[in-house]
């Protein structure tokens, strides 16, 4: 009962904004009591959280909670999916209606203190960038001085791009929309050269496009929008298992364990590789869940390179180049903390 | 006299036959002069909308028909220059649109659901049928009883939450629950407001005003947002029952003050000689004056019906995926994603859409044909 209380008190303290303290602890007992992972993902968003033609969700949003499943019960199905509007997203985190919300959330400071959530971690890193056409005969952003650019009004990427233009001593037409549907199709009917917005976005943009394959997406990314994972605040243990799920996936890339070897690597003699597999030390008791975790996550989920590829990576529709969601080791942000 | 008839070169004895209609006044020629070019004015606005037709219809029947994509796995089947609707989207996520995320192996309880209800449904609406009691109860209480059985999946059931129905099923299940429920609400709330006892006309009218005063969309939008920051952790409101309640009863108000609206067009007289008839409230109003104010508003019943079948598609801002919800959904799936897949699913969406209120809409005329109410004042 107090329990209860306290939990409707602090959600409505967090809501109003006057900042939250703990919330319920212990959520890991209360996943394993129900038995699935309670996971919030978007409304549909391709690439991230989005359905398949038999209903199942899939993408790299989803993929996380997954992981989450796997490490905690060694089945990736034992999860159950909120979809969630950008306006009800928080209220369901705080009020405790998901474990998880794993839906292209990007990492702010209000959110992280005010709101009360706890990021584990960044999982995309996106930004806003440019498409052109290739006709245009560009490949990079500083190369559009004197564009007409296409973009939605009343947003920060307006800000972000009027920012850049300036700091860059470059000229822009504004060619600017209320509406995202409007800025598309005008952008297809080549009223302007560019088409500006989250890096992630215009590639799912491209797609709706006429010709997708005469456009192309410039490498510059000129604002930062860390998506990731975030749980309530006040449980450390779920926030470290959500935390190093997402590092296990990292870990694993690095160390060239996939879903395809692992089972091989499990006799790996490297340190490295059996502390991350459980075969030395007790890493997955300390967070409250068997030893074997990584290695579930990697076997039933895969790596972090596995799961990027396999939706958003250049294999699929999509084709998000790997750019700065590149491991660390490999010119990219990606980095993970070591297991020891 | 005799050299009279004589005198007569010619008697008719019986009738010339009938000659039909000059050619200009008969057939389709003229139906044509009688409808479109009675006029030099009709015939200028004829040709005009002949024209306005070959201008539109060719290009919408290409798009729909001749260039449309009927069959195929992705994406890549629906790309090209002159591609027209991408049916086979559609072909690929149907039981998606017609049961949302509903276990494949367990459709054919929606199935089993949507036939009892046609068995009980057909009867009832056919006026010759007997049994109309029976009918009545079967449909409004085992029904029911058995449609949450089934959908749920009570008694041994595997269960279903219901955040996975989506598609078709749940804009039934929201516009069924709250056609049934705020027909019944709204003539309480009809005769409460007209009533003169103090504390029930109060409480009609500030229910009413309520519910009229606030946006649908802002009931749902409180019920998903609010509600869980109210509650405890552990006690969860089913989602679709929150949609479900805040339906229902914004419907009702709706309903309410239509049937009022009904109430008030039956003369005085009416009322007095039920009560001279020794009827007592209830006799007199399930007797005389209900029926004949129910025929009388039976457009703007169907009207709030209609409108209500529509409304259904704002559950999806709590996250519910009626048919709309679920079609845009699946446009998002990147293997499918394509210049003319969202026109495509916009316009099945609304194909079906039209169906079921277009349905309403005959059998409402139908029943005001029946029940001739458009010819007594």
């Amino acid at each position: 009962m107090n329990k209860s209380i306290l939990t409707a008190v602090v959600g409505a303290a967090a809501f109003a904004g006057l900042g939250a303290a703990a919330a319920s602890a212990a959520t890991l007992d209360d996943v394993k009591a129900k038995g699935f992972v309670q996971c919030g993902v978007s409304t549909g968003l391709a690439g991230f959280s989005a359905p398949n033609d038999a209903g199942d969700w899939t993408g790299l949003d989803v993929d996380l909670c997954r992981g989450v499943a796997a490490a905690i019960f060694g089945d990736p199905k034992a999860v159950k999916f909120s979809p969630l509007s950008a306006k009800e997203r928080f209220t369901a985190l705080q009020s405790g209606e998901i474990d998880v919300l794993s839906r292209n959330t990007t990492w702010t400071m209000s959110r992280d203190t005010e709101l009360g959530l706890n990021f584990a971690g960044v999982n995309y890193y996106d930004g806003q960038g440019f498409m052109v056409r290739k006709s245009l005969g560009v490949n990079s952003a500083l190369q559009l001085s004197g564009a007409s650019v296409c973009v939605q009004t009343g947003t920060t990427t307006e800000l972000n791009l009027t920012d850049y233009f300036k700091a860059n001593n470059m000229t822009y037409n504004p060619v600017v929309f209320e509406k995202l549907e409007e800025v598309n199709s005008a952008y297809d009917a080549n009223r302007c050269d560019v088409y500006t917005t989250d890096q992630s976005g215009l590639y799912s943009i491209r797609l709706g496009l006429s010709a997708p394959d005469d456009h192309m997406v410039l490498p510059e990314i000129i604002s930062k929008e860390p998506l990731g994972p975030a749980v309530r605040q006040g449980d450390d243990q779920w926030f470290s298992i959500v935390k190093w799920v997402h590092y296990a996936m990292l870990n694993a890339e690095e160390m060239g364990i996939t879903k395809a070897n692992v089972d091989e690597m499990v006799t790996s003699t490297d340190p490295n590789v059996m502390r991350l597999l459980g075969k030395e030390g007790t890493f997955g008791e300390a967070i409250g869940i068997g030893n074997d975790w990584a290695y579930n996550v990697i076997k039933q989920v895969g790596n972090y390179g596995e799961i990027f590829e396999a939706n958003v990576g250049a294999s699929t529709p999509l084709g998000i180049a790997r750019g700065v969601n590149a491991l660390w080791s490999k010119g990219g942000l990606q980095y993970a903390p070591p297991i020891r | 006299m005799d050299n009279q008839k004589e005198s007569i070169a010619f008697l008719r004895a019986a009738n010339a036959p009938t000659m039909p209609p000059p050619v200009s006044d008969r057939g389709v020629i003229g139906w044509l002069r009688a409808n479109l070019f009675a006029s030099p004015r009709d015939s200028v606005l004829s040709i005009l909308v002949l024209l306005l037709l070959v201008w539109v219809v060719p290009p919408i029947f290409k798009w729909a028909v001749t260039n449309a994509v009927w069959n195929g796995t992705s994406r890549d089947d629906c790309i090209g220059p002159e591609v027209g609707a991408c049916w086979a989207f559609v072909k690929a996520k149907f039981g998606q649109f017609i049961y949302g995320r509903y276990p494949i192996e367990e459709r054919w309880r929606v199935n089993l659901t949507g036939l009892l209800l046609i068995i009980g449904l057909v009867p009832i609406a056919m006026p010759t049928v007997p049994y109309k009691r029976e009918n009545a109860v079967y449909l409004l209480i085992v029904f029911p009883i058995l449609a949450f059985i089934l959908l749920t999946g009570q008694l041994g059931l595997e269960p279903v939450e219901t955040s996975r129905w989506g598609g078709l099923l749940v804009t039934l299940v929201v516009a069924i629950v709250g056609i049934v429920v705020s027909f019944p609400l709204g003539i309480l709330l009809a005769l409460g407001r007209r009533s003169e006892m103090p504390v029930i006309k109060m409480f009609s009218i500030i229910f009413i005003e309520f519910w009229r005063g606030v946006p649908l969309i802002t009931v749902l939008f409180m019920s998903s947002v609010m509600l869980p920051l109210f509650l405890p952790a552990d006690v969860s409101f089913d989602k679709l029952l929150r949609a479900l309640i805040g339906v229902a009863l914004f419907s009702s108000a709706y309903m309410a003050e239509v049937i009022r609206g009904g109430l008030q067009a039956i003369p005085k007289g009416q009322y007095e000689a039920a009560n001279a008839m020794g009827l007592t409230f209830w006799q007199g109003t399930r007797l005389v004056t209900m029926p004949q104010a129910l025929t009388l508003v039976i457009p703007g019943i169907v009207n709030t019906f209609i409108g209500l079948f529509k409304d259904t598609s704002l559950v999806l801002i709590i996250g519910l995926f009626d048919l709309l919800g679920i079609v845009q959904q699946n446009m998002t799936d990147p293997n499918w994603i394509s210049p003319v897949t969202p026109a495509t699913g916009f316009v099945f969406a609304a194909f079906v859409f039209f169906i079921f209120c277009f349905g309403m809409s005959r059998y409402s005329a139908y029943m005001e044909r029946r029940l001739d109410t458009g010819h007594k004042r």
